[in-house]
C-alpha cells in the first residue's frame, strides 16, 4: 500500500459514506412518503417531500461520484466489478431509473399522486438491499473465473446468510436512519405530529438495525473469516459504535432542552447515529484493507496510473474549493430556513 | 446475434435516449436565461411566465435525463470494462471534473426551481446562468471523452502496459475543442428550435385569442432568433469537424461522403446511398470539387479514399446518409430562421403564413433526429474501433453473456419513461393553461414556481 493509493481509497471510501447517508435518507424518505400518504393530518408525507424535491438530484450525483471515483482511481477493479456486476448492476439501474422519474412525475402530477408514489416508493426500497450486495462480493467466494471471464456464482450468492444479513440490514438502517433525520427535520420545523410519527419509528427500527448488524458478524465469521479475523483487530471501534447507538436511543427519550413538554433531542441522536455509522464503517474498511476484491485486487494492484492521480487529486482540491460555497448555501435554503421548512404543501 | 453486437445496441440505444434529454438540458436553460434577462430588460410579465413555464418543463426533463445519464455512466463500465480500464488510466480528468459540473448543475437547479420566490432576481439569474454553465461544461466534458477515443493523445501502449501517461496532453487532445464546441453549440440550436415548435404548435391552435397567440409569438421569436444563431455557428464548426476528420480519421471522412478512390477536386456527393459492390452512390447529387474544398479549403486539397484502407478497417458504409442528413437538416435550420427573420423585421408581418408555421413546428423534432445522426455517425463511423487505431471494440466487451435479457429490460424502461415523461407534460401544461398566468399576472405582482 503506498501513500497514493491509500489516500485514494480513502476519498473513496468517504463518498460510500457520504452517499449511504444521503442515500438512506433519499430512500427512506420516499419510502416514508408512501406510507403515510393516507394520514394527510399528520403532514408526515409533506415533511418526507419537502427534504426529498430538493435533494434527489443532489443525491444522485453522489452515486455517480462514487462510480466515477472508483474507475478513475482504480481501473484495474473497475474491470472485474464491471465484469461481474453487469446483471446485479444492470438491476439497480433500471429501480433508479423508474424511482428517479417516477418521484419527479408524482410531484408533477397531483390526481395521479398516491400511484406514482408507489412505484417511487417501492423501487426506492428495494435499491438500498441490492446496492448493499456489492459488499460481501468483495469479500471473495462468490466470483469464479470461467473460460478466462470472471463470473458471479448467483447459487452461491442466493444461498448465504450473510448476504441475507446484509440485505436486511441495509433496509432495516435505511428506513431506520431515514426516520431518525426526519423526526429531526420535523422537529426543526415544528411539526409535532410528524416528529411523533417519526421519533416512534425510529425507536422501534433502531434495535432492529443492530440486531441485523450482529447477524452480518456472525454470518461473516464463517462465510469470510479473514474479513471477520480482521474486524475483530478493530475491536474497540465496533464497541465504541454500540455504545454511540445507545446514546442515541437515551437522546430520544429524554425531554427536550429547548422545547417544554417536547421528548426527546433528535439533533443529539442524529449525530450520534452517524458516530455510530462512521466508527463501525472506519473498522470494516481499514478490515478489508489491502484487498478491494479479495484475493484477486488489492488498492495497489488495481491502482491508475500516478501521473493520473496526482492531475485528479488537483482537481478535487479544486473542486471542492469551487462547490463548498454552493453547498453551504443550499443548506442554508433548505435545510435551516424556516420559510421553506414551514411552508405548506402548495 | 452475438453478444458484441448486443452490447453495441443496449448501449446505442442507451445514448440514443440519454442525449435527447441531455441536449434539452443543455438548451432549454439557455432559453430560460435569455427569458429572464428580457424581463429584467424590458418588465415584460410574458418573459418571466416563460422562464416559469420552461423551468416546469425542464425539471420534469430531469426526472429522466438525469437516471438515464447514470444509467449511460455505469453501463460503460458493465458493458466495455476493457475500454474504461485505459480510460481510467488515461482520461479520466473530464469524467472527474464533469462531476463538479453535475454538482453546480443539481444544487443550482434545486435552488432555482424550489427557492425561486425566495431569492432576489440577481440570484435568481445568477443561479440560472450556474445551471446552464453545469449542463454545458458536462456536455463539453463527456464530449472530451469521445474526441479522445477518435484522437487519442497522451500515452503509449508497450508491451500491452499503458505507459507515458500525460493526462492533460489527453485531456487537450486535438478533436476536444472541435467536438465540444459543436456539441455545445447543436444543443442550444436544438433547445432553441424545440421551443420555437411549441410556441408555433400553439400559435396554429390559438389563432382567436389575442392575448395568448402574442405571448407565443414573443416565444417563437426568442426562440428563431436564438435558434438561427446557434444553427449557423453549427454549421460552420461542423465545417471544421469534417476538416478535422480530414486530417486525423480519414476513412470516417472517406466514409461519410462515400468515397472509393484518392482524387484531388474530389466531389461532393448529397443524399443517395453508398453502393458497396459498384463503389459509387446511387440516387445522389454530385457537387464538383466541392469535396475537397471542404476538407482543405482549396479544390486540390487531395482526399483519401476507401480504397486505400484495409477494408477491415472500413466504417460501416451506411454512415453517409447519417452525415447527410445531419447536414441537410441543419441547412434547412439556417434556411428557416432566416426566412422567420425576414418575414418578421424586414416584412414586418404579424402572421406568418400557415406552411411556414408547419415548418417551425417540425423544426425541433428534426434537430433532435439531427443530433441522433450526429452521434450515430460519429460513434459507428468509428468502428471497428474504440479508441482509433490503439483499442478495438470487439476487445473491450464484457465478457460476460446475458445482454440480451438486459437489451429487452432496458429497453422496456425507456418505453416506459418516454410515454410517462409525455403524459406528465401534457398533464401538466393542460392544467396550467398559459391563458390562466396571464389573467393573474394582470392583477398579481409576486409569482410562484
Ligand atoms: C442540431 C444538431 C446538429 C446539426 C444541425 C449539425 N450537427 Fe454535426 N453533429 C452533431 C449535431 C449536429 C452532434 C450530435 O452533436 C455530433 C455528434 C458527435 C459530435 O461531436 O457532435 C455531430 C458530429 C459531426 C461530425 C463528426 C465529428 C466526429 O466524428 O467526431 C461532423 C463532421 C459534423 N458533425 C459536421 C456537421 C456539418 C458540416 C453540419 C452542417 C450543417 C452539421 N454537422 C450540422
Ligand atoms: C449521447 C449521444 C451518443 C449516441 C447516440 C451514441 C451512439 C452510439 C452507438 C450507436 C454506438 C454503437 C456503435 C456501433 O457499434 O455501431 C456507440 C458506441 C460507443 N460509444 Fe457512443 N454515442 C453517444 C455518445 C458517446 C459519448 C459521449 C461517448 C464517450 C464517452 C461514447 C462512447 C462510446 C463507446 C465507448 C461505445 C462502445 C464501443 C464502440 O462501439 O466503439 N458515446 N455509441
Ligand atoms: C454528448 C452527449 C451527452 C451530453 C450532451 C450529455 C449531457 C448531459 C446533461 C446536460 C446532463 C444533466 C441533465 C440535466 O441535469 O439536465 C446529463 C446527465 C448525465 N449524463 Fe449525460 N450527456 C451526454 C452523454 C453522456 C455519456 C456518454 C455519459 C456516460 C458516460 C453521460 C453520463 C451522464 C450522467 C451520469 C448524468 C447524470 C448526472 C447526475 O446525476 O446529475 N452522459 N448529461
Amino acid at each position: 500500500m503506498t501513500a497514493d493509493s491509500l489516500l485514494a481509497i480513502t476519498v473513496l471510501w468517504g463518498f460510500v459514506f457520504i452517499y449511504a447517508v444521503m442515500a438512506t435518507m433519499d430512500f427512506g424518505a420516499g419510502f416514508w412518503s408512501m406510507i403515510y400518504i393516507n394520514k394527510e393530518k399528520t403532514n408526515a408525507t409533506n415533511i418526507a417531500n419537502r427534504y426529498l424535491s430538493p435533494t434527489w438530484e443532489v443525491t444522485n450525483v453522489f452515486i455517480v461520484a462514487i462510480v466515477i471515483a472508483l474507475v478513475s482511481f482504480f481501473p484495474g477493479a473497475t474491470f472485474i466489478l464491471g465484469t461481474v456486476l453487469l446483471l446485479p448492476g444492470s438491476f439497480i439501474l433500471i429501480l433508479l431509473a423508474l424511482r428517479s422519474g417516477f418521484l419527479v412525475f408524482s410531484h408533477v402530477a397531483k390526481d395521479y399522486e398516491k400511484s406514482l408514489t408507489y412505484v417511487s416508493g417501492i423501487s426506492g426500497f428495494i435499491i438500498p438491499g441490492l446496492l448493499m450486495l456489492v459488499l460481501p462480493i468483495t469479500h471473495g467466494g462468490y466470483i469464479e473465473v470461467v473460460n478466462g471471464v470472471h463470473q458471479l456464482q448467483f447459487e452461491k450468492l442466493f444461498t448465504s446468510p450473510n448476504i441475507y444479513a446484509f440485505i436486511g440490514f441495509a433496509i432495516t438502517s435505511t428506513l431506520f436512519l431515514s426516520s431518525l433525520l426526519l423526526a429531526d427535520y420535523s422537529n426543526v420545523a415544528d411539526e409535532l405530529d410528524a416528529y411523533k410519527v417519526y421519533r416512534r419509528d425510529a425507536l422501534t427500527l433502531g434495535p432492529i438495525s443492530l440486531i441485523m448488524a450482529f447477524l452480518i458478524m456472525i454470518t461473516l465469521r464463517t462465510e469470510a473469516n479473514w474479513l471477520y479475523s480482521n474486524m475483530m483487530n478493530y475491536l474497540p471501534f465496533l464497541i465504541g459504535s454500540v455504545i454511540t447507538f445507545f446514546i442515541a436511543g437515551t437522546a430520544l427519550v429524554i425531554p427536550s432542552g429547548r422545547h417544554k413538554g417536547r421528548i426527546g433531542r433528535p439533533r443529539l441522536a442524529v449525530i450520534a447515529v452517524t458516530i455510530q455509522y462512521l466508527l463501525a464503517s472506519y473498522a470494516y474498511g481499514r478490515a478489508h484493507l489491502p484487498y478491494m476484491i479479495y484475493p484477486d485486487v488489492t488498492i495497489q494492484s488495481g491502482f491508475t496510473h500516478p501521473n493520473t492521480f496526482r492531475a485528479l487529486f488537483i482537481t478535487y482540491i479544486i473542486g471542492f474549493l469551487i462547490l463548498f460555497p454552493g453547498f453551504i448555501y443550499f443548506w442554508r435554503l433548505f435545510m435551516k430556513d424556516k420559510r421553506y421548512l414551514k411552508q405548506s404543501e402548495n | 446475434m452475438d453478444d458484441l453486437v448486443i452490447a453495441r445496441s443496449l448501449f446505442g440505444t442507451t445514448m440514443g435516449f440519454h442525449i435527447i434529454f441531455a441536449t434539452l438540458g443543455v438548451g432549454i436553460p439557455l432559453m430560460i436565461l435569455c427569458a429572464e434577462l428580457l424581463y429584467q430588460k424590458t418588465k415584460d410579465k410574458d418573459y418571466a411566465i416563460m422562464a416559469n413555464r420552461w423551468t416546469k418543463g425542464q425539471a420534469v426533463l430531469l426526472g429522466v435525463a438525469i437516471p438515464t445519464g447514470t444509467i449511460a455512466g455505469v453501463q460503460l463500465s458493465l458493458l466495455w470494462p476493457g475500454f474504461m480500464e485505459v480510460i481510467g488510466k488515461v482520461m479520466s480528468l473530464p469524467f472527474q471534473i464533469e462531476i463538479y459540473a453535475f454538482f453546480i448543475e443539481a444544487l443550482f437547479m434545486s435552488i432555482y426551481v424550489y427557492a425561486a420566490d425566495r431569492i432576489s432576481p440577481k440570484m435568481r439569474i445568477l443561479s440560472v446562468s450556474l445551471v446552464l454553465f453545469g449542463a454545458t461544461a458536462s456536455a463539453v466534458l463527456i464530449t472530451n471523452v469521445h474526441a479522445f477515443e477518435g484522437t487519442p493523445t497522451g500515452f503509449r501502449i508497450h508491451n500491452g502496459e499503458i505507459v507515458d501517461v500525460d493526462p492533460w496532453a489527453a485531456f487537450f487532445n486535438p478533436s476536444f475543442l472541435v467536438s465540444a464546441g459543436h456539441v455545445a453549440v447543436s444543443a442550444f440550436t436544438t433547445g432553441a428550435f424545440m421551443i420555437s415548435s411549441i410556441a408555433a404548435f400553439k400559435m396554429l391552435k390559438n389563432r382567436s385569442q389575442d392575448r395568448v397567440y402574442k405571448f407565443h409569438r414573443k416565444a417563437l421569436i426568442l426562440g428563431l432568433t436564438v435558434g438561427g444563431i446557434f444553427s449557423l455557428l453549427t454549421a460552420l464548426n461542423g465545417h471544421e469537424s469534417a476538416q478535422m476528420l480530414h486530417e486525423y480519421q480519414p476513412e470516417k471522412l472517406a466514409a461519410a461522403e462515400g468515397l472509393f478512390d484518392t482524387q484531388d477536386y474530389a466531389p461532393l456527393a448529397i443524399g443517395g446511398f453508398t453502393d458497396k459492390e459498384t463503389q459509387e452512390i446511387k440516387y445522389g447529387i454530385e457537387i464538383p470539387w466541392a469535396l475537397s474544398f471542404l476538407a482543405g479549403n482549396s479544390f486540390d486539397t487531395t482526399v483519401i479514399g476507401l480504397n486505400d484502407f484495409p477494408e477491415e478497417y472500413w466504417p460501416p458504409l451506411f454512415v453517409h446518409t447519417l452525415f447527410n442528413g445531419m447536414v441537410l437538416i441543419g441547412s434547412f435550420l439556417i434556411f428557416l430562421a432566416m426566412v422567420g427573420f425576414v418575414w418578421n423585421k424586414i416584412l414586418k408581418r404579424p402572421h406568418f403564413p400557415k406552411p411556414l408555421m408547419w415548418a417551425f413546428v417540425i423544426s425541433g423534432p428534426l434537430a433532435i433526429l439531427s443530433i441522433e445522426f450526429g452521434w450515430i455517425f460519429a460513434c459507428t463511423g468509428r468502428q471497428p474501433w474504440v479508441i482509433y487505431r490503439i483499442l478495438k471494440t470487439e476487445d473491450v466487451v464484457t465478457g460476460s453473456t446475458q445482454i440480451g435479457l438486459l437489451f429487452i429490460l432496458f429497453s422496456i424502461v425507456y418505453v416506459i419513461l418516454a410515454v410517462a415523461v409525455s403524459l406528465v407534460l401534457r398533464y401538466y401544461f393542460k392544467r396550467h393553461p398559459v391563458e390562466k398566468e396571464l389573467d393573474y399576472s394582470s392583477s398579481e405582482s409576486s409569482m410562484k414556481i
